[in-house]
Parts: C-alpha cells; structure tokens; sequence
C-alpha cells in the first residue's frame, strides 16, 4: 500500500512542482492585479507539495519526527511570508515565494537523506531568514554604499587570504575557518563583498586605467581561490566578474577579452595543478577509474538514470550511495527520487528568480545598484548551474552547493543576504517609484 | 546620498547610455538562458539514449532494490524456450530455475553468487516491468511482485545441443554465429556447471584444485595459442604486401624447413613438393609459412594484426580476454618463424578466431555480435529490439574474397577434408596448436557455409584433441550438418 503511494504521488509531485513553474514564468505577462493572484496560487501549490512528499516520508519511515518537523517547516513559511507581508509593503511576492519553494524542496530532500542534518539545517535556515529580513531595511537607511569599493576588496581579499594560510581542508580543498567552534566558509560571503567591490569601482569609473586595477584585484580573488583549490567558487567569481564588466562597459572587446584570458588561465591550471587534471579526467571518462576517482560521478549518473524521468519515488533509490550527496550532488538526489522532470522544473524555478534579478538590474536606475542586481544574479546562477552540471556530467564536478536546496550553513545565509539584497533593491525601486508618483500629482 | 540617474548622468556626460547597459544586462541573461537550454538538452540525451548502457553496470546497486518490486524475468530461446526463469513459491521464496541445466552454463550464466553471462547483460531488462499500468497497480495493491520482462535471445537449442553433444566430455569450446548479422547462435564451453546446483557446487567450482576451470567461459576467456588457423592472418598479409603478384608464391617442401641452426617441421614431417599460396595454405604447409614470415614487413603485420582486433578491445557483449600479438619490429628470426605458424607468444580466444572468420566470411565487415535479440514483457508485446550493427572493416572485401578462396580449398583440397559434402559448400582452416612439449595438440577449426553466401560461422577449440582436421572439423561438420538439414 505503502508502495503505491509512493508511486502515484511521484507524478502529483511532478504535476505540482510543473504547475508551480508553469505559473512562476506566466506572473511576468500579466497585470498587476492578476499577479497576487498567481502568487497566492503559488502558495497553494507549495504547501501541497510540501503535504504531500512528507505524507510520503512519513509512510516510507514511519518516523514520528516526521509529521512534527512538517508542522515546524510550515509554521516557518508561513511566519517568513508574514513577516515579509507586514514589514515591506512592496516587497517582492514572487521572490519569497520561490525562496520557500527551494527550501521546502531542500528540506524535503535532507530529511529523506539525513534527519539530523535537515534538522540542523533547518535551524540555520530560521537564523538566517530571521537576520536578513532587516537588510532591505538597513539598504534604505544606509546612503554610503556605492563609496567604499576598497573597504569590500580589502575585506574580500583578507577572508580569502586567510582561508588560504589557516583553513581547514575538506575533500582536498581549503574551505572553512572555524572560529570559537563554528565553522564558516568565507568565500560564500566574498562572493557578495566582491560583487560590492566591483559595482562600487565601476560605479567610480569605466575608464580604462580603473577597469585595469578592477581587473587585477578581481584576478587576485580568483588566484586566491585556486590556489586554496576552491575551482568552483574561482570559477563563480571569474563570471561573474566577466558579466559585470560587459555590463558595465557594453563592451565587446572586453567580453572578449575576458573570455579568452579565462580560456588561457584554464589552460595554465590544467597545466599546473594536478587537482585540476584528476576534475577533468574524472569528467572526460568516469568508467576508467570507477573504483576511485570516477565513484562519485558515476554513482549520480546511475542515480539520475535509475530514476529517469519519473523518479523511483521518495524512499525508493539510493541517493546515499552517492559521496557527499546532500552538498555537492544534492541535484542527483532529487533527479533520482523525484524524477529528471520534477529536476527540471526546480532548475526552471531558479531560472525564473536569475530572470527577475536581470529584470530588477534593468529597472534599477543608478548604475552601482544595476551592477549589483546583475553581480548578484550571476552569483547565484552560475552556482546552479555548476552544481547542476557537475551531477550530470555535463561540464566537469567543481564541488559547488547547491543554494537554498543543499545542506550547508554558510551556503544557505549567504543565500539569504542575496536575495534579501536583491529584495532591498526591488524594495528601493518601488519606493522611490511611488514618491514619483506622489510628486507628480 | 541616494543613487539616481539625474545624479549619474551629470557625473559622467556622454558615457554609455542605459539603455545600452540594458541591452548588455539582457544580452548576458539570454546567454544564461542558453547554457540552461544546453544543459537541459543533454539531460534529455543522457536520459534517452545513454540511459540504459550506463545503468545496467554491475555498480550500479540501485538495480537490486527493483528485484525487491520486480520478479526477474525469463531468459527464452529465439523459439521461445524457456532458458532461465523464476519459480516463487507458496511462501515467497524465488527460486532461479535453469531447465536445460549445464547445456547453457556459461551464456546464461547465474544470477546469484554475483552475475554472469546473459544473466548479467541482460539483468536491466529482466528487472523492469512492463505491464500496463492497471495490472501494475492491482498486483501493488495486493503485495505481490511485477513480473519481470523476458529476453528473448539469439540462441538456437538446437545448434547449441547439437555443438554440446558433438564435443562430448572434452574439454573445448565452440561458437556459432551468423555473419551477416553478428547474431550468436551457440555459444559453448567445457568443461561446465549446472546453474541450478550453483549454491551447492559453489565451493567446489572456485576451488578448483584439479584445474578444470569449469566457471570460465573458454570461448570468449580461454587464451590458446592459434597454430595453423594464425595462417589467415599471415596468408592477408602475404596479400597486403604482394597485391598484384601473391599467386607467384612458390615454395618446395620436403617436410622440414631449415633456416640456420633452426627447423620448422610440417605436420608429422609430411612433404607437401611443390606449393603456391592457395596450396600451401590449404595443406597448412609450415615451411611455405615460415619463409613467408622471414621476408615479412613486421611493422606492417602488427597493423594488420591491430586492425584484426589483437592486443584491443572487441566488441563483445560478454567479458573477454584480449588476444595478444607480441612480435615487434626487429624480432630474431626464431620468434619470426614460430609466430608465423601460429607458435610463440600469439595467444588467441575462440571468439576472436570466429570474429576474422565472420569478416572473412562478409566482405571484410564484422558485424557486431550479439545475444539478446529483443525484450517482451509478459503480455509477449515487444518492448524493445536490437538490431544488427557494423562494428567495422577488418580487411577489405577483396582480400576477404581471397581468403574466403584460400579457405574453400582447405576443404576441397586440404587438411579440411571432413567437410567435404554434397550438401553445402564449406570452407575453412584447421590447426594444431602445440602448447606444451609431450601433451597433444589444441584441435582448432574454424569455417564458414555455403561458401558463396556464407549463412554460418562455426569455431572449434577442443583442448588436447590432437590434429585439428580430426578432432575438431567434424565437430563443426556435425554442426553444419543440423543447420542444414533444416
């Protein structure tokens, strides 16, 4: 019996999670008004997918604390959905929405993989949620932001650089401090620091001279970064750096001309590093060195395939075979269990909140504030993307979380600063539009 | 401040407009979208096409949680026959049940103690469950398993006994298959184990103290020294290096070939007298053999042997040795002569003899081989078929007309005179491969029918049999002779 619940609500999941994001790209092209609609549509759409997969779980662990964590999630979205209803009247409907809409499925997914570490995520996620619910606050108040592009480089830089001389190494790479018994890893807040850094000195100038040294400290986080073998938050950083520039400049000699530099500095770490080597090899072909090097992605390549399109089910496959499956291939554990379409469809939704962030960056006015929307939404993106990529094999693994959905603390409040920032912008944009309106009349 | 656009704008006149910006910030987002498309694209390929080669991977445990919801399917003869099925009884239990017992030992192969043969290729399949959804959801219902789905294979009983039985208690192997499809059609090995018993005898089978080796598939895993059969290789490349001119070839054998302080004797001494290229092949003349080896390019017949698939990968769809060509460029002229008849360090599996034989035998193409020929699922709908593949060229189709030829003469006129028949034109080589001083030759024959439009390919191994066109050609005659006489 148990069984064929499963079974038949692997497909609600699907129809639910494709109707979320069918509705999620339809709020763009409609009315105002027609837009609250959808997003209290949205919600439904949520709380019942949330319902169901943990009626699932429940039924595959008849584990008590299941129904007891539900209640405590639910509880959580709806006070997170409040809380942002009663202190931002122009806040973003859409963005909340989708914020839970990861999370539900990221806790969804940790608590079938692991209880205590959803648990324990879960805790992270309410502090966080809790901290940056006054950020679009603080960015009214604070005026001063586009000024200090060093105060962002220098501190970006020093994090960096102290990782790489006292951090502790995890699967080969150096990652985290730990300070006082807590464990951080800086670079996931650098990412946002750096984006300030880079909007504020463009905010400066575009000129020449300052593109060079913008260029040189940028280079400078990367090396860091690879020399610390964090290839995938390296990776993030060059992009995104790349992006700003472009956007910055309308310039396509220097697309260019970052496109080709990150094609020669690959180059040279494939030549010099050897950690870069076994990445790419281990992508090239897997199946050679199954036992060691080429585990991992062959474990989430028979996850994904095994679960095909419709997935085995929640409870039904085997995600844990997969080493660190509930970080870096979180992505294989949803394909596995929940299909490749439910898969795609969370793929869809951060696809949706990356072209609201391009939206936002399009109709914020000041340049510093433009860059920034555009920074971080490639940030963000480019994560998903790496993560996605690196489960499926279609670019090689560069050990990148997965936001909002995997297990990490430092990964889910840097998220949460994020898209509380972006939220500030929108926030700014439909307040100062009202004034507008109020002077003209 | 407050950042605005007035304020911005008369910072820095005649910059880059926003709308620009705009066009760059929407520019870049439509390159995201792309990469996502891309990325999207192939997943749906990795999902459709790659799926099923990947999964079906002995590392990939998630294949046995399905056998928790699946009843493993059956494994069926091309007519039908059950092979292997699953019998549950009162209680549960599931039982593997191999009606045929060691007939089809080693290419069915056993499904618990590990998996092999087909049991394992085709493990995927026998695991899924294609009934319509209705029925999947009444046996849910009531707790029961899904039946599996059956593969039907390319095996033919009736080859596979008869190539069974004409072996008898020696120890050997044989393969049947079609050439112009790459379809296996019998696949045996001796000596064997019944899969039933596999539980039981397990112990006794790994320990093996006397040697008999009864778990290895002879066929596709037993290396043996090639002997005269190693003369097709030899005799392409003769062709290769004298294209316009090999039927010149004369040699004058009295019985021993001397070259320096070595001898290269023909078979009991016998003197073949004057012999060409068709001749000297068809008497399997080891002296003609020799001096051809000794005026041999060796660069140019390690391509030939590389092209032919030694010392690489077949394609094969059970676990194979690889075949081993070892002579280099430079090698004494005692390697040369002992290679070139097929001696030395050149060690062949069965399989990979029938492979030449089956490109000989079809224009120069071998066919990819095969042995599941398509899945059902219980109902008998078709679930899935499998076609015949080119895997590639081994030679072109003109030496393969050559050597096809040379191989009919071994039967009309040579060494393979036990195919000699009214009934259908074979053709052939046969071989006696020495493999240890004072033990009887390894009998080999390997040949094909009818010799015009080649239906079948048959290779004979039968360990220490002696002269191959005694021990092992009416092995492949009796074959012959059942296919035919349908």
């Amino acid at each position: 019996m148990a069984n064929l619940i499963t079974d038949v609500s692997k497909y609600l999941l699907i129809l639910l999670a494709a109707m979320y994001t069918f509705w999620n790209f339809r709020y763009f092209n409609v009315e105002y008004e027609r837009q609250e609609r959808i997003c209290r549509r949205l919600w439904r759409l949520m709380f019942l997918l949330h319902f169901l997969a943990y009626g699932v779980l429940f039924l595959n662990t008849e584990d008590w604390r299941m129904p007891v964590f539900y209640v405590v999630q639910a509880m959580f979205f709806l006070c997170y959905m409040f809380l942002w209803r009663q202190l931002y009247r122009n806040r973003s409907e859409l963005l909340v929405n989708n914020i839970c809409m990861l999370l539900c499925v990221g806790f969804i997914v940790l608590a079938r993989l692991s209880f205590d570490k959803a648990a324990r995520q879960f805790v992270i996620v309410a502090c966080s949620a809790a901290v940056t619910l006054f950020i679009p606050f603080v960015m009214d108040r604070a005026w001063q932001l586009g000024r200090i592009p060093w105060a962002y480089g220098l501190l970006g830089l020093g994090l960096l650089g102290l990782v790489y001389v006292s951090g502790s190494t995890s699967y080969g790479a150096r990652l985290s401090l730990t300070v006082a018994g807590v464990s951080a890893q800086p670079s996931e807040f650098v990412k946002i620091s750096f984006v300030f850094f880079v909007a504020a000195m463009f905010y400066r100038s575009t000129d020449r001279r300052q593109v060079f040294i913008t260029s040189a400290a940028a280079a400078l986080h990367v090396l860091i970064l690879v020399a610390s073998k964090d290839l995938g938050s390296g990776l993030i950083f060059f992009i995104t750096y790349v992006f700003m520039l472009f956007a910055a400049t309308s310039s396509w000699g220097y697309l260019g001309l970052g496109i080709s530099g990150g094609c020669l500095a690959s180059a040279a770490a494939y030549a010099m590093f050897s950690h870069v080597r076994v990445r790419v090899m281990a992508w090239q072909n897997p199946w050679a060195d199954i036992d060691n090097r080429g585990y991992q992605i062959t474990q989430s390549l028979f996850a994904i395939g095994t679960g095909s399109w419709f997935g085995l089910g929640l409870c039904q496959g085997m995600p844990g075979r997969i080493p660190v499956v509930e970080k870096d291939f979180v992505f294989a554990a949803i394909s596995e269990e929940l299909g490749a379409l439910f898969a795609f469809c969370v793929l869809l939704v951060c696809l949706g909140c990356f072209l609201q962030f391009m939206m936002i960056a399009c109709q914020m006015k000041a340049m510093f504030y433009k860059l920034i929307a555009l920074g971080l939404g490639t940030v963000y993106i480019v994560q998903v993307f790496l993560t996605a990529g690196g489960a499926t094999k279609f670019i090689p693994s560069t050990g990148v979380t997965f936001p909002l959905v995997s297990y990490g603390g430092s990964s889910v409040l840097s998220t949460f600063v994020l898209f509380s920032i972006i939220q500030g912008l929108y926030i700014l944009k439909r307040n100062q539009e009202e004034e507008d309106d109020y002077e003209t009349e | 401040m407050r950042l605005n656009s007035r304020g911005e704008k008369r910072k820095r006149p005649g910059l880059t407009s926003e709308e620009k910006r705009d066009r760059s910030i929407l520019r870049l987002g439509y390159g995201v979208v792309f990469g996502f498309l891309c990325l999207m694209l192939y997943m749906w390929y990795f999902l459709t096409v790659q799926r099923e080669d990947v999964i079906n991977n002995p590392y990939n445990a998630r294949l046995e949680r399905l056998s928790e919801r699946v009843e493993r399917g059956a494994l069926l003869c091309s007519d039908g026959t059950v092979l292997a099925r699953t019998q549950t009884d009162e209680e549960g239990r599931e039982t593997r049940v191999y009606p045929y017992g060691s007939l089809f030992d080693h290419v069915v192969g056993y499904s618990s103690r590990g998996r092999t043969g087909l049991e394992s290729l085709a493990n995927f399949y026998l695991l899924s469950s294609h009934i319509n959804l209705v029925s999947q959801a009444v046996t849910e219902l009531s707790g029961r398993k899904n039946p599996g789905d059956s593969v039907v294979t390319t095996l033919d009983r009736e080859l596979q006994q008869t190539a069974g039985d004409a072996l008898g208690d020696r120890k050997g192997a044989v393969v049947v298959m079609e050439p112009d499809t790459g379809k296996i059609l019998a696949l045996v090995s001796k000596p064997g184990f019944d899969p039933n018993l596999i539980e039981s005898d397990w112990e006794t089978l790994v320990s093996e103290d006397d040697g008999q080796a009864r778990l290895l598939n002879r066929a596709l895993q037993g290396l043996y020294p090639p002997g005269s059969v190693f003369k097709m290789v030899i005799a392409l490349e003769y062709i290769r290096e004298h294209p316009d001119d090999y039927d010149r070839f004369r040699f004058e054998c009295d019985g021993y070939f001397e070259w320096g302080d070595y001898t290269i004797q023909c078979y009991h001494g016998n003197a073949h007298g004057s012999q060409d290229l068709f001749e000297a092949f068809a008497n399997s003349c080891n002296g003609a053999f020799a001096a051809m080896g000794l005026d041999m390019n060796l660069e140019s017949l390690g391509g030939t042997t590389q092209q032919l698939k030694f010392n690489g990968e077949q394609p094969l769809p059970l676990p194979y040795s690889q075949s081993r060509f070892a002579m280099e460029a430079g090698a004494g002229d005692w390697e040369i002569l002992q290679t070139s008849i097929g001696q030395g360090l050149t060690q062949v599996t069965p399989m990979h003899i029938a492979l030449i034989t089956s490109a000989a035998a079809n224009r120069g193409v071998l066919m990819t081989p095969y042995l599941m020929d398509y899945v059902e699922n219980r109902a008998g709908d078709v679930v899935k078929s499998f076609q015949p593949r080119e895997w590639g060229n081994l030679m072109t189709e003109e030496e393969a007309g050559i050597l096809g030829e040379m191989m009919r003469r071994v039967v009309t006129e040579g060494t393979g005179s036990a195919l000699r028949t009214e009934n259908y034109t074979a053709a052939g080589k046969t071989g006696s491969a020495q493999f240890e001083t004072g033990k009887e030759s390894h009998a080999w024959f390997t040949g094909f029918a009818p010799a015009e439009n080649p239906e079948l390919v048959v290779t004979v191994i039968v360990e220490e049999g002696g002269s191959g066109g005694l021990a092992a050609a009416p092995v492949a005659r009796t074959i012959f002779d059942a296919y035919f006489a349908r």
